[in-house]
């Protein structure tokens, strides 16, 4: 990029993170729609744990009730955060839009073009967050303000730090995990069944169904070197304060690991695919 | 406006169960022809189903009960009744729900306003989707052992009557009619909107308050949200009812474990669901036949 033909690479980020911007705000008016009914199946969640907390007996010495080390207020903050938590992981259409631009050909515009595939979509997806967020912030405020009684008071500073720090690279985690599946693409050509397979196991082992906590020992160690933790139940239990100390830098030097290895693995995918790759027509 | 099907009374009256028949084995035949995208389909389907049941597993290592009432293979008898209902609302409703915006953004409506049969009829069975009924077969499965189970355990056995294996199918049917007709009111809305991509969400997350015994809706939220769902917009009638009769047949407050639950008598309910089915289906009739009035052809 040093010849100066080619414009800046830092003014043809802006433009597309611009551009992709102003495309998603189009649509403000639904995405803050959505954004509020995304929070129905919560309500539904909260009254359901409600009755489980009545149903479960009471410790002997008179404390609170727990599951899996979860007061019912725990709970319920727990389900609201990992709300919070996908609201930077989860990437819809991502793996399935990458395989379809290998599929129709359309990715030979990246091949031709002194753009990256990963860094524009890397991008638009920034764009999209920030779209999604300027909207959703309102829905998001009045959930969170009208649920406050469920909340613990606020943690203190350097956990809020690491509590921002997991979101950010839970969206880089979720980012380069959905694009590395979806380069497959090159391979596979129809990777729906792959994409299935990992809503599957990230609907389960996320922890967006469920507090991670509730599986016992025997799945911990599995859980906890998988990536999918860090998508929903990572940053809520760092929030909660179920994660501290050594556990705590332990679990984000994994998730660490696990961004940088993944951006090597979605690099390598796309060199190798590109080499494999023959496109024909026009 | 001018478009009314069907309106010459002296035209001979198609015979509905022949055509039912036809959609029923042409949507067979179409799904033979692809056989293992339909194992694909059945399997995937089941997954879900599976990855559901193992969420409550876990639940159930951490209490004995759901809600006052429902224990574990009370409540696995509720979650087959919800999976019975939803596999029946997906084979037959669910792909032509889906359907019928694509016909009127595109058109091609005109063409089932064109046979000489009833339009909703037409519109609703068109396809069949089988491989939905895997899920039918092993619900049935969950069914019969969660019954087993309460009805063979030792402390306070499950008592079997036969009018509860006549009533279940009976109400079962119910629930899928009142879904049927909350989904066919909101494909019916895309005449006036074009497009309804929220509007799918919007019953995903209205039929979320069918999945669970009616008795978690208590207190000053809760109670206005059980009453709106039960009265207003049926769906909480819709699996709450059919599982009532199999898990608890009357019982209801002869159950030793539980305070008298907080909604109405079981006796009511029964016959509230009847009329709130009947009266939901004359609504999405109404509703339908509101939504074709505006249709303007979107071809040529």
């Amino acid at each position: 990029m040093a010849t100066s033909t080619v414009p800046n690479r830092w003014s043809a980020s802006w433009t597309i993170l611009r551009i992709a911007l102003e495309e998603r705000l189009v649509y403000r008016g639904d995405f803050a729609l959505g954004t509020l009914m995304r929070f129905l199946p919560i309500v539904t969640q909260i009254f359901l744990w409600n009755t489980v907390f009545q149903a479960v007996a009471a410790p002997a010495s008179g404390e609170q009730k727990l599951v899996a080390g979860y007061t019912y207020e725990d709970m319920v903050a727990y389900y609201l955060l990992t709300m919070l938590s996908r609201a930077f992981s989860s990437m819809p259409g991502l793996s399935s839009g990458i395989a379809r631009l290998i599929r129709t050909g359309e990715v030979k515009k990246f091949l031709i073009q002194p753009i990256d595939l990963l860094w524009f979509h890397f991008l638009s997806r920034v764009a999209h967050k920030l779209a999604y967020y300027s909207v959703a912030i309102g829905p998001f405020a009045l959930v969170f303000f009208l649920c406050r009684a469920y909340f613990p008071a606020l943690p203190p500073t350097d956990t809020l730090g690491l509590f921002a720090l997991t979101l950010i690279l839970g969206f880089l985690l979720g980012y380069f995990l959905e694009v590395s599946l979806g380069l497959v693409g090159f391979w596979w050509l129809e990777i729906s069944s792959l994409i299935f397979v990992y809503t599957l196991l990230s609907f389960f082992l996320s922890g967006h169904m469920f507090p991670l906590d509730m599986l016992g020992t025997k799945w911990h160690w599995a859980v906890q070197l998988l990536p999918l933790q860090y998508l929903a139940y990572f940053p809520a239990a760092v929030f909660l304060g179920k994660v501290t100390g050594s556990a705590l830098w332990f679990g984000i030097l994994i998730e660490m690991v696990w961004v940088v290895g993944l951006i090597a693995l979605s690099r390598w995918l796309l060199r190798r695919g590109i080499v494999r790759y023959s496109g024909f027509g026009g | 406006m001018p478009i009314e099907s069907s309106s010459n009374s002296s035209a001979q009256r198609p015979s509905y169960l022949a055509v039912l028949r036809t959609m029923l084995r042409n949507s067979l035949v179409r799904d033979m022809s692809y056989r293992s995208n339909f194992l694909i389909e059945s399997i995937t389907s089941l997954a879900w189903m599976i990855m559901n049941l193992g969420f409550y597993l876990v639940m159930f290592r951490f209490t004995a009960a759901l809600a006052p009432g429902w224990g574990k293979y009370e409540f696995f008898a509720f979650l087959a009744t919800t999976m019975l209902i939803n596999s029946l609302v997906q084979a037959f409703f669910m792909p032509n729900a889906e359907e019928f915006s694509e016909l009127i953004r595109t058109g091609n409506l005109d063409f089932a306003l064109l046979k000489p049969i009833d339009t909703q009829f037409l519109i609703s069975l068109q396809r069949v989707n089988w491989s939905s009924l895997s899920n039918f077969l092993v619900a049935l499965c969950i069914l019969a052992y969660s019954v087993y189970r309460m009805a063979t355990r030792v402390m306070a056995p499950l008592p079997l009557h036969a009018w509860m294996f006549v009533a279940y199918p009976v109400y079962v049917a119910c629930g899928v009619a009142i879904l049927y007709s909350l989904m066919i009111s909101l494909a019916a809305t895309s005449i006036w909107l074009g497009r309804n991509q929220s509007l799918y969400d919007f019953w995903f997350y209205i039929t979320n308050f069918s999945r669970y015994p009616m008795e978690i809706y208590e207190g000053s939220v809760g109670t206005p949200l059980r009453l709106f769902f039960t009265f207003v917009i049926p769906v909480m009638i819709v699996v709450n009812v059919p599982a009532r009769i199999i898990a608890q047949p009357l019982g209801l407050s002869s159950n030793a474990g539980g305070a008298s639950p907080p909604g109405p008598y079981p006796g009511f309910l029964l016959g509230f669901a009847i009329v709130a089915t009947i009266a939901s289906l004359i609504a999405a009739r109404w509703v339908f036949q509101r939504a074709l009035r505006s249709y303007r052809s979107a071809s040529s």
